[in-house]
Protein backbone atom coordinates (compact mmCIF):
# COMPACT_ATOMS: atom_id res chain seq x y z
CA UNK A 1 0.00 0.00 0.00
CA UNK A 2 1.27 3.63 -0.71
CA UNK A 3 1.55 5.77 2.25
CA UNK A 4 -0.83 8.07 0.35
CA UNK A 5 -3.61 5.53 0.61
CA UNK A 6 -2.32 4.12 4.39
CA UNK A 7 -2.87 7.84 5.76
CA UNK A 8 -6.20 7.79 3.97
CA UNK A 9 -7.41 5.07 6.14
CA UNK A 10 -7.38 7.00 9.33
CA UNK A 11 -10.51 8.33 10.78
CA UNK A 12 -9.21 11.78 11.80
CA UNK A 13 -11.70 14.58 12.85
CA UNK A 14 -11.28 18.10 10.89
CA UNK A 15 -11.71 19.73 14.91
CA UNK A 16 -9.57 17.93 17.11
CA UNK A 17 -11.77 16.01 19.44
CA UNK A 18 -11.01 14.24 23.25
CA UNK A 19 -12.49 12.60 26.13
CA UNK A 20 -13.51 15.31 28.32
CA UNK A 21 -14.74 13.19 31.06
CA UNK A 22 -14.85 9.15 31.60
CA UNK A 23 -15.73 6.87 34.09
CA UNK A 24 -16.28 3.16 34.77
CA UNK A 25 -18.37 0.67 36.70
CA UNK A 26 -17.24 -3.11 38.14
CA UNK A 27 -20.36 -4.57 39.84
CA UNK A 28 -19.30 -5.70 43.26
CA UNK A 29 -19.58 -9.50 43.02
CA UNK A 30 -17.20 -12.18 42.15
CA UNK A 31 -17.18 -15.86 41.39
CA UNK A 32 -14.07 -17.68 41.28
CA UNK A 33 -13.10 -19.25 38.05
CA UNK A 34 -11.85 -22.52 40.58
CA UNK A 35 -15.44 -22.58 42.55
CA UNK A 36 -17.27 -22.58 38.15
CA UNK A 37 -14.70 -25.42 37.66
CA UNK A 38 -15.74 -26.95 41.07
CA UNK A 39 -19.29 -27.53 39.64
CA UNK A 40 -18.42 -28.84 36.06
CA UNK A 41 -15.08 -30.57 36.21
CA UNK A 42 -14.93 -31.76 40.19
CA UNK A 43 -11.65 -28.79 40.42
CA UNK A 44 -9.43 -30.98 38.01
CA UNK A 45 -10.04 -28.13 35.00
CA UNK A 46 -7.41 -25.38 34.29
CA UNK A 47 -8.84 -21.92 34.55
CA UNK A 48 -8.39 -19.10 32.40
CA UNK A 49 -8.56 -16.22 34.83
CA UNK A 50 -8.92 -15.71 38.79
CA UNK A 51 -12.43 -14.58 39.23
CA UNK A 52 -15.05 -12.50 37.20
CA UNK A 53 -17.52 -9.93 38.32
CA UNK A 54 -21.13 -10.78 38.90
CA UNK A 55 -24.05 -8.10 39.09
CA UNK A 56 -26.59 -7.54 41.76
CA UNK A 57 -29.80 -8.74 41.00
CA UNK A 58 -30.71 -5.24 40.70
CA UNK A 59 -28.36 -4.18 38.19
CA UNK A 60 -28.28 -4.55 34.24
CA UNK A 61 -26.62 -2.42 31.34
CA UNK A 62 -28.98 0.18 31.74
CA UNK A 63 -27.85 0.97 35.86
CA UNK A 64 -24.30 0.04 34.91
CA UNK A 65 -24.34 2.59 32.16
CA UNK A 66 -25.85 5.21 34.31
CA UNK A 67 -23.10 4.90 37.28
CA UNK A 68 -20.25 5.06 34.86
CA UNK A 69 -21.80 7.73 32.88
CA UNK A 70 -22.25 10.14 36.13
CA UNK A 71 -18.40 9.17 36.94
CA UNK A 72 -17.48 10.53 33.43
CA UNK A 73 -19.81 13.61 34.34
CA UNK A 74 -18.54 14.36 37.83
CA UNK A 75 -15.17 14.37 35.79
CA UNK A 76 -15.86 16.58 32.86
CA UNK A 77 -17.97 19.15 35.16
CA UNK A 78 -20.09 19.84 31.95
CA UNK A 79 -24.01 20.81 32.14
CA UNK A 80 -25.42 17.47 30.97
CA UNK A 81 -28.18 19.55 28.40
CA UNK A 82 -25.03 20.37 26.86
CA UNK A 83 -24.74 16.83 24.95
CA UNK A 84 -26.31 16.12 21.83
CA UNK A 85 -26.25 12.26 22.10
CA UNK A 86 -26.03 9.84 24.00
CA UNK A 87 -24.82 6.30 22.69
CA UNK A 88 -24.61 3.03 24.79
CA UNK A 89 -22.78 -0.57 23.16
CA UNK A 90 -23.68 -3.65 24.51
CA UNK A 91 -24.81 -7.21 23.53
CA UNK A 92 -26.96 -7.16 26.99
CA UNK A 93 -29.44 -4.33 26.57
CA UNK A 94 -32.15 -5.32 28.89
CA UNK A 95 -35.00 -4.63 26.22
CA UNK A 96 -34.77 -6.28 22.80
CA UNK A 97 -37.18 -3.06 21.31
CA UNK A 98 -37.19 -0.32 23.59
CA UNK A 99 -33.70 1.72 23.28
CA UNK A 100 -30.96 1.51 26.67
CA UNK A 101 -30.08 4.96 25.69
CA UNK A 102 -33.10 7.03 26.33
CA UNK A 103 -33.89 5.40 29.83
CA UNK A 104 -29.46 6.54 30.44
CA UNK A 105 -30.29 9.95 28.68
CA UNK A 106 -33.00 10.53 31.02
CA UNK A 107 -31.36 9.76 34.59
CA UNK A 108 -28.34 11.92 33.39
CA UNK A 109 -30.55 14.85 32.31
CA UNK A 110 -29.57 15.32 29.23
CA UNK A 111 -32.69 14.86 27.84
CA UNK A 112 -34.67 15.98 25.79
CA UNK A 113 -32.86 17.35 22.67
CA UNK A 114 -30.09 15.10 22.05
CA UNK A 115 -29.53 11.94 19.80
CA UNK A 116 -30.04 8.81 21.47
CA UNK A 117 -29.69 5.20 19.99
CA UNK A 118 -28.17 2.07 20.64
CA UNK A 119 -25.61 0.37 19.15
CA UNK A 120 -24.52 -3.51 18.53
CA UNK A 121 -21.32 -5.21 17.71
CA UNK A 122 -20.49 -7.80 19.96
CA UNK A 123 -17.59 -6.54 22.28
CA UNK A 124 -16.88 -3.80 19.65
CA UNK A 125 -20.11 -2.06 19.93
CA UNK A 126 -18.65 1.01 22.52
CA UNK A 127 -15.59 1.56 20.92
CA UNK A 128 -17.80 2.04 17.43
CA UNK A 129 -20.03 4.78 19.51
CA UNK A 130 -17.03 6.47 20.29
CA UNK A 131 -16.04 6.48 16.69
CA UNK A 132 -19.37 7.96 15.69
CA UNK A 133 -19.39 10.31 18.92
CA UNK A 134 -15.94 11.59 17.60
CA UNK A 135 -17.39 12.30 14.25
CA UNK A 136 -20.50 14.25 16.14
CA UNK A 137 -17.98 16.37 18.07
CA UNK A 138 -15.14 16.43 15.26
CA UNK A 139 -17.38 17.90 12.49
CA UNK A 140 -18.52 20.56 14.96
CA UNK A 141 -22.11 19.39 14.62
CA UNK A 142 -22.38 18.77 18.42
CA UNK A 143 -20.07 20.04 21.39
CA UNK A 144 -20.45 17.07 23.35
CA UNK A 145 -21.39 13.28 22.91
CA UNK A 146 -21.42 10.23 25.14
CA UNK A 147 -20.58 6.95 23.93
CA UNK A 148 -20.68 3.85 27.09
CA UNK A 149 -19.67 0.65 26.32
CA UNK A 150 -21.48 -2.12 29.02
CA UNK A 151 -22.52 -5.81 29.19
CA UNK A 152 -23.79 -8.23 31.71
CA UNK A 153 -21.97 -10.74 29.28
CA UNK A 154 -23.75 -14.72 30.19
CA UNK A 155 -22.07 -17.62 28.93
CA UNK A 156 -23.89 -21.41 28.68
CA UNK A 157 -23.67 -23.17 32.03
CA UNK A 158 -20.56 -25.51 31.84
CA UNK A 159 -19.26 -23.68 28.62
CA UNK A 160 -16.04 -22.16 28.49
CA UNK A 161 -17.58 -18.83 28.11
CA UNK A 162 -19.57 -19.08 31.57
CA UNK A 163 -15.98 -19.03 33.33
CA UNK A 164 -14.87 -15.47 31.51
CA UNK A 165 -18.59 -13.81 30.86
CA UNK A 166 -19.05 -11.09 33.31
CA UNK A 167 -20.10 -7.80 33.86
CA UNK A 168 -18.73 -4.08 33.65
CA UNK A 169 -17.66 -1.37 31.50
CA UNK A 170 -17.25 2.52 30.89
CA UNK A 171 -18.45 5.30 29.40
CA UNK A 172 -16.84 8.64 27.58
CA UNK A 173 -17.95 12.32 27.17
CA UNK A 174 -15.81 13.25 24.09
CA UNK A 175 -15.79 17.22 23.41
CA UNK A 176 -13.31 19.81 22.15
CA UNK A 177 -10.05 18.37 22.33
CA UNK A 178 -8.97 21.78 24.15
CA UNK A 179 -11.47 20.68 27.27
CA UNK A 180 -10.23 17.22 27.34
CA UNK A 181 -8.16 15.07 29.70
CA UNK A 182 -6.75 13.03 26.70
CA UNK A 183 -7.23 13.72 23.08
CA UNK A 184 -7.92 11.02 20.43
CA UNK A 185 -5.32 11.67 18.19
CA UNK A 186 -6.96 9.33 15.17
CA UNK A 187 -8.49 6.10 15.02
CA UNK A 188 -8.49 3.01 12.31
CA UNK A 189 -11.26 0.16 11.62
CA UNK A 190 -10.71 -2.91 10.36
CA UNK A 191 -14.10 -5.10 9.88
CA UNK A 192 -14.36 -8.72 8.16
CA UNK A 193 -17.38 -11.04 7.74
CA UNK A 194 -16.55 -14.13 9.92
CA UNK A 195 -18.63 -16.34 11.71
CA UNK A 196 -16.69 -16.75 15.11
CA UNK A 197 -19.30 -16.00 17.73
CA UNK A 198 -22.91 -15.28 17.56
CA UNK A 199 -26.59 -15.35 19.22
CA UNK A 200 -30.03 -15.60 17.56
CA UNK A 201 -32.65 -13.87 18.37
CA UNK A 202 -34.97 -14.66 21.11
CA UNK A 203 -31.84 -17.11 22.56
CA UNK A 204 -30.21 -16.30 26.22
CA UNK A 205 -26.46 -18.02 25.46
CA UNK A 206 -24.17 -16.94 22.33
CA UNK A 207 -23.01 -19.90 19.80
CA UNK A 208 -19.08 -20.01 19.12
CA UNK A 209 -17.83 -21.40 15.64
CA UNK A 210 -14.69 -23.17 17.75
CA UNK A 211 -12.34 -22.96 14.38
CA UNK A 212 -12.51 -19.50 14.07
CA UNK A 213 -12.38 -17.89 17.56
CA UNK A 214 -8.36 -17.25 17.65
CA UNK A 215 -6.36 -16.93 14.68
CA UNK A 216 -8.76 -15.65 11.88
CA UNK A 217 -11.07 -13.52 14.23
CA UNK A 218 -9.14 -12.17 17.84
CA UNK A 219 -5.84 -11.92 16.19
CA UNK A 220 -6.20 -11.40 12.45
CA UNK A 221 -8.40 -8.42 13.13
CA UNK A 222 -6.84 -6.81 16.47
CA UNK A 223 -3.11 -7.09 14.79
CA UNK A 224 -4.11 -6.01 11.56
CA UNK A 225 -5.92 -2.80 12.91
CA UNK A 226 -2.79 -2.39 15.21
CA UNK A 227 -0.40 -2.43 12.48
CA UNK A 228 -2.34 -0.47 9.86
CA UNK A 229 -2.71 2.39 12.29
CA UNK A 230 1.16 1.78 13.32
CA UNK A 231 2.12 2.20 10.10
CA UNK A 232 -0.36 4.99 8.81
CA UNK A 233 0.45 6.96 11.70
CA UNK A 234 4.39 6.31 11.29
CA UNK A 235 4.61 5.17 15.05
CA UNK A 236 6.21 1.74 16.49
CA UNK A 237 5.30 0.36 19.72
CA UNK A 238 7.96 2.26 21.56
CA UNK A 239 6.04 6.25 20.90
CA UNK A 240 4.00 4.54 23.44
CA UNK A 241 3.52 4.34 27.18
CA UNK A 242 0.36 2.19 27.33
CA UNK A 243 -1.39 -0.60 25.00
CA UNK A 244 -4.81 -1.96 25.50
CA UNK A 245 -6.44 -4.16 23.76
CA UNK A 246 -9.88 -6.46 24.13
CA UNK A 247 -9.11 -9.02 26.66
CA UNK A 248 -11.57 -12.00 26.87
CA UNK A 249 -8.96 -14.05 28.80
CA UNK A 250 -5.56 -13.18 29.82
CA UNK A 251 -3.75 -14.97 27.11
CA UNK A 252 -4.73 -14.01 23.96
CA UNK A 253 -4.20 -9.92 25.01
CA UNK A 254 -0.91 -10.65 26.38
CA UNK A 255 -0.10 -12.79 22.64
CA UNK A 256 -1.00 -10.10 20.22
CA UNK A 257 1.09 -7.52 22.20
CA UNK A 258 4.10 -9.36 22.24
CA UNK A 259 3.78 -9.98 18.66
CA UNK A 260 3.19 -6.07 17.76
CA UNK A 261 6.35 -5.36 19.84
CA UNK A 262 4.56 -4.17 22.99
CA UNK A 263 5.91 -5.23 26.48
CA UNK A 264 4.41 -6.67 29.25
CA UNK A 265 4.79 -3.46 31.15
CA UNK A 266 2.96 -1.55 28.33
CA UNK A 267 0.16 -3.91 28.65
CA UNK A 268 -0.03 -4.17 32.72
CA UNK A 269 -2.07 -1.32 33.44
CA UNK A 270 -5.07 -1.71 31.30
CA UNK A 271 -4.96 -5.51 31.64
CA UNK A 272 -7.92 -6.40 33.93
CA UNK A 273 -9.74 -9.92 32.68
CA UNK A 274 -8.23 -11.76 35.27
CA UNK A 275 -9.50 -9.78 38.13
CA UNK A 276 -13.39 -8.72 36.65
CA UNK A 277 -13.35 -11.44 33.72
CA UNK A 278 -14.42 -10.68 30.08
CA UNK A 279 -16.87 -7.19 30.21
CA UNK A 280 -17.49 -8.11 26.30
CA UNK A 281 -18.44 -4.23 25.23
CA UNK A 282 -16.56 -2.94 28.28
CA UNK A 283 -13.35 -5.10 27.92
CA UNK A 284 -10.74 -2.96 25.68
CA UNK A 285 -12.38 0.47 27.09
CA UNK A 286 -12.43 -0.36 31.20
CA UNK A 287 -8.64 -0.86 30.59
CA UNK A 288 -8.22 2.54 28.95
CA UNK A 289 -9.54 3.76 32.01
CA UNK A 290 -7.46 2.43 33.96
CA UNK A 291 -4.89 3.46 32.46
CA UNK A 292 -6.36 7.26 32.59
CA UNK A 293 -5.77 6.88 36.42
CA UNK A 294 -2.48 6.75 36.80
CA UNK A 295 -1.29 8.46 33.50
CA UNK A 296 0.74 11.49 33.23
CA UNK A 297 0.46 14.41 31.01
CA UNK A 298 2.15 13.87 27.38
CA UNK A 299 1.81 9.89 27.72
CA UNK A 300 0.32 8.24 24.41
CA UNK A 301 -1.95 5.14 25.03
CA UNK A 302 -2.91 2.70 21.78
CA UNK A 303 -6.37 1.02 22.31
CA UNK A 304 -7.45 -2.08 20.13
CA UNK A 305 -11.02 -2.95 20.86
CA UNK A 306 -12.56 -6.32 19.28
CA UNK A 307 -16.26 -7.44 18.42
CA UNK A 308 -16.63 -10.98 16.76
CA UNK A 309 -18.55 -10.97 13.60
CA UNK A 310 -15.73 -9.77 13.35
CA UNK A 311 -13.70 -6.42 13.85
CA UNK A 312 -11.43 -4.07 15.55
CA UNK A 313 -11.13 -0.60 16.22
CA UNK A 314 -7.67 1.14 17.17
CA UNK A 315 -7.31 4.45 18.79
CA UNK A 316 -4.28 6.76 19.10
CA UNK A 317 -4.75 8.70 22.73
CA UNK A 318 -2.43 11.45 24.20
CA UNK A 319 -2.97 12.31 27.99
CA UNK A 320 -3.27 16.32 28.02
CA UNK A 321 -2.24 18.27 31.46
CA UNK A 322 -5.97 18.65 32.53
CA UNK A 323 -5.89 14.78 33.53
CA UNK A 324 -4.23 14.59 37.11
CA UNK A 325 -6.58 17.37 38.51
CA UNK A 326 -9.77 15.78 36.98
CA UNK A 327 -9.44 12.25 37.94
CA UNK A 328 -9.88 11.82 41.29
CA UNK A 329 -13.33 13.64 40.76
CA UNK A 330 -14.91 10.00 40.91
CA UNK A 331 -14.03 6.33 41.69
CA UNK A 332 -11.37 4.96 39.89
CA UNK A 333 -11.53 1.61 38.13
CA UNK A 334 -9.27 -0.15 40.97
CA UNK A 335 -11.17 0.98 43.50
CA UNK A 336 -14.17 -1.09 42.14
CA UNK A 337 -12.14 -3.94 41.56
CA UNK A 338 -11.41 -3.49 45.36
CA UNK A 339 -15.04 -3.79 46.24
CA UNK A 340 -15.19 -7.16 45.94
CA UNK A 341 -18.14 -9.42 47.70
CA UNK A 342 -17.11 -13.37 46.92
CA UNK A 343 -20.12 -15.58 46.16
CA UNK A 344 -20.47 -19.31 45.48
CA UNK A 345 -22.36 -20.96 42.24
CA UNK A 346 -25.45 -21.28 44.01
CA UNK A 347 -26.10 -17.69 44.66
CA UNK A 348 -24.53 -16.99 41.09
CA UNK A 349 -27.35 -19.11 40.26
CA UNK A 350 -29.65 -17.35 41.44
CA UNK A 351 -28.35 -13.74 41.13
CA UNK A 352 -28.01 -14.75 36.98
CA UNK A 353 -31.56 -16.03 36.93
CA UNK A 354 -30.03 -19.49 35.56
CA UNK A 355 -32.80 -21.43 37.74
CA UNK A 356 -36.22 -21.82 36.07
CA UNK A 357 -38.73 -20.86 38.78
CA UNK A 358 -41.57 -21.51 36.60
CA UNK B 1 -40.87 26.69 29.90
CA UNK B 2 -43.35 24.81 31.69
CA UNK B 3 -41.78 21.71 32.74
CA UNK B 4 -44.69 18.70 32.15
CA UNK B 5 -45.46 16.94 35.32
CA UNK B 6 -44.47 13.30 34.37
CA UNK B 7 -41.02 14.76 32.86
CA UNK B 8 -40.82 15.59 36.94
CA UNK B 9 -41.74 13.00 37.75
CA UNK B 10 -39.45 10.67 36.17
CA UNK B 11 -36.55 13.22 37.13
CA UNK B 12 -37.89 12.65 40.90
CA UNK B 13 -37.58 8.47 40.80
CA UNK B 14 -34.09 8.19 38.54
CA UNK B 15 -32.42 11.09 40.28
CA UNK B 16 -33.42 12.33 43.50
CA UNK B 17 -34.49 15.64 41.63
CA UNK B 18 -36.83 17.73 44.15
CA UNK B 19 -37.35 21.62 44.49
CA UNK B 20 -35.96 24.38 46.35
CA UNK B 21 -38.28 27.10 48.35
CA UNK B 22 -37.05 31.00 46.47
CA UNK B 23 -38.92 31.85 49.94
CA UNK B 24 -36.51 30.30 52.64
CA UNK B 25 -34.30 28.15 50.79
CA UNK B 26 -35.94 24.46 52.28
CA UNK B 27 -35.10 22.13 49.81
CA UNK B 28 -38.05 19.74 49.26
CA UNK B 29 -38.55 15.78 48.18
CA UNK B 30 -40.59 14.59 46.57
CA UNK B 31 -41.14 18.14 44.84
CA UNK B 32 -44.67 18.98 45.58
CA UNK B 33 -44.51 22.96 44.36
CA UNK B 34 -45.91 24.08 47.61
CA UNK B 35 -42.76 24.44 50.51
CA UNK B 36 -43.72 22.66 53.84
CA UNK B 37 -41.74 24.88 56.10
CA UNK B 38 -42.93 28.39 54.99
CA UNK B 39 -46.43 27.55 53.28
CA UNK B 40 -45.46 29.70 49.88
CA UNK B 41 -45.16 28.35 46.28
CA UNK B 42 -41.99 26.38 45.69
CA UNK B 43 -41.17 25.17 41.65
CA UNK B 44 -37.49 25.79 41.28
CA UNK B 45 -36.15 22.42 40.53
CA UNK B 46 -33.17 21.04 42.51
CA UNK B 47 -31.10 17.80 41.94
CA UNK B 48 -30.36 16.69 45.66
CA UNK B 49 -26.26 14.98 46.39
CA UNK B 50 -27.81 11.43 46.62
CA UNK B 51 -25.64 11.58 49.97
CA UNK B 52 -27.44 11.27 53.36
CA UNK B 53 -27.32 8.79 55.88
CA UNK B 54 -29.48 5.66 57.50
CA UNK B 55 -32.18 7.40 60.09
CA UNK B 56 -33.78 3.98 60.22
CA UNK B 57 -34.37 0.82 58.47
CA UNK B 58 -36.07 -2.73 58.37
CA UNK B 59 -35.47 -5.89 56.51
CA UNK B 60 -38.13 -7.96 54.61
CA UNK B 61 -38.54 -10.65 53.53
CA UNK B 62 -42.17 -11.16 52.31
CA UNK B 63 -41.40 -8.98 49.20
CA UNK B 64 -45.14 -7.44 47.81
CA UNK B 65 -46.46 -8.08 44.50
CA UNK B 66 -43.47 -7.40 41.74
CA UNK B 67 -40.39 -7.30 44.41
CA UNK B 68 -40.28 -11.32 45.22
CA UNK B 69 -37.42 -11.46 43.01
CA UNK B 70 -35.56 -9.27 45.49
CA UNK B 71 -36.47 -10.59 49.10
CA UNK B 72 -35.07 -10.47 51.25
CA UNK B 73 -34.34 -7.09 51.32
CA UNK B 74 -34.00 -4.00 53.44
CA UNK B 75 -35.88 -0.37 53.83
CA UNK B 76 -34.62 2.42 55.37
CA UNK B 77 -35.58 5.97 56.07
CA UNK B 78 -32.82 8.03 54.56
CA UNK B 79 -31.97 11.72 55.84
CA UNK B 80 -30.63 13.40 53.12
CA UNK B 81 -27.13 15.68 53.72
CA UNK B 82 -29.75 18.22 52.46
CA UNK B 83 -32.45 17.56 54.99
CA UNK B 84 -35.56 15.54 53.44
CA UNK B 85 -36.13 11.88 54.38
CA UNK B 86 -36.56 9.37 51.61
CA UNK B 87 -37.94 6.39 52.25
CA UNK B 88 -35.69 3.62 49.41
CA UNK B 89 -34.39 -0.04 49.08
CA UNK B 90 -30.86 -0.30 50.42
CA UNK B 91 -28.55 -2.52 47.68
CA UNK B 92 -24.99 -3.46 47.49
CA UNK B 93 -24.95 -3.90 51.14
CA UNK B 94 -22.08 -6.53 51.32
CA UNK B 95 -20.82 -8.44 54.01
CA UNK B 96 -21.77 -5.03 56.21
CA UNK B 97 -24.58 -5.02 58.84
CA UNK B 98 -26.61 -1.92 58.50
CA UNK B 99 -26.45 0.34 60.95
CA UNK B 100 -28.37 3.39 62.74
CA UNK B 101 -25.93 6.39 61.16
CA UNK B 102 -24.30 4.86 58.35
CA UNK B 103 -23.71 6.80 55.07
CA UNK B 104 -25.29 5.97 51.74
CA UNK B 105 -25.61 7.28 48.72
CA UNK B 106 -28.33 7.34 45.73
CA UNK B 107 -28.02 5.06 42.86
CA UNK B 108 -30.04 4.06 40.05
CA UNK B 109 -31.17 0.48 40.09
CA UNK B 110 -34.14 -1.55 38.68
CA UNK B 111 -36.93 -2.00 41.14
CA UNK B 112 -39.33 -4.59 39.48
CA UNK B 113 -40.78 -6.00 36.36
CA UNK B 114 -44.21 -4.77 35.79
CA UNK B 115 -46.13 -8.17 36.31
CA UNK B 116 -43.35 -9.91 37.55
CA UNK B 117 -42.43 -11.74 34.40
CA UNK B 118 -40.41 -11.54 31.15
CA UNK B 119 -42.42 -9.61 29.88
CA UNK B 120 -43.64 -6.29 31.33
CA UNK B 121 -42.31 -3.00 31.67
CA UNK B 122 -39.00 -2.48 33.68
CA UNK B 123 -39.20 -0.08 36.53
CA UNK B 124 -35.70 2.02 37.22
CA UNK B 125 -35.42 3.97 40.17
CA UNK B 126 -33.37 5.39 43.30
CA UNK B 127 -31.51 3.00 45.78
CA UNK B 128 -28.92 3.76 48.57
CA UNK B 129 -25.64 1.90 48.67
CA UNK B 130 -23.03 2.14 51.41
CA UNK B 131 -20.49 4.95 51.09
CA UNK B 132 -17.91 1.76 50.58
CA UNK B 133 -16.03 3.35 47.16
CA UNK B 134 -15.40 6.73 49.49
CA UNK B 135 -13.75 4.57 52.32
CA UNK B 136 -11.73 2.22 50.19
CA UNK B 137 -10.28 5.29 47.95
CA UNK B 138 -8.99 6.91 51.31
CA UNK B 139 -7.68 3.58 52.60
CA UNK B 140 -5.91 3.53 49.47
CA UNK B 141 -4.30 6.65 49.41
ZN1 LIG C 1 -40.14 28.04 52.08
Amino acid sequence: MTDKVSENLLLKPSRPVGIVGYGAYVPRYRLPAKEISRIWTGGTGGVPIQEKSVPGPDEDTTTMSIEAARNALARAGIDPEEIRAVWVGSESHPYAVKPTSTIVAEALGVVPFTQAGDWEFACKAGTEAMVAAMGLVGSDMAKYALAIGMDTAQGRPGDALEYTASAGGAAFLLGPAEESVAVIESTLSYVTDTPDFWRREYQKYPEHGQRFTGEPAYFKHISSAAQSYLDATGTTAEDYQYAVFHQPNSKFPSRVAGQLGFSKEQIATGLLVSVIGNTYSGAAIIGLTAILDVAEPGDRILMVSFGSGAGSDAFGIRVTERLPERRDLAPKTQTYIARRTEIDYATYSRMRGKLVLK
Amino acid sequence: MEIPRHWRLKKQRYALVGEVCPHCDAKIFPPRDVCPECGDEAKTLFEFSGRGEVYSYTTLSNAPAGYQASAPYTVALVKLDEGPMVTAQLTDIGEQDVEIGMPVEMVTRKLRSEGDDDRGMLVYGYKFRPMELQQLAAAAD
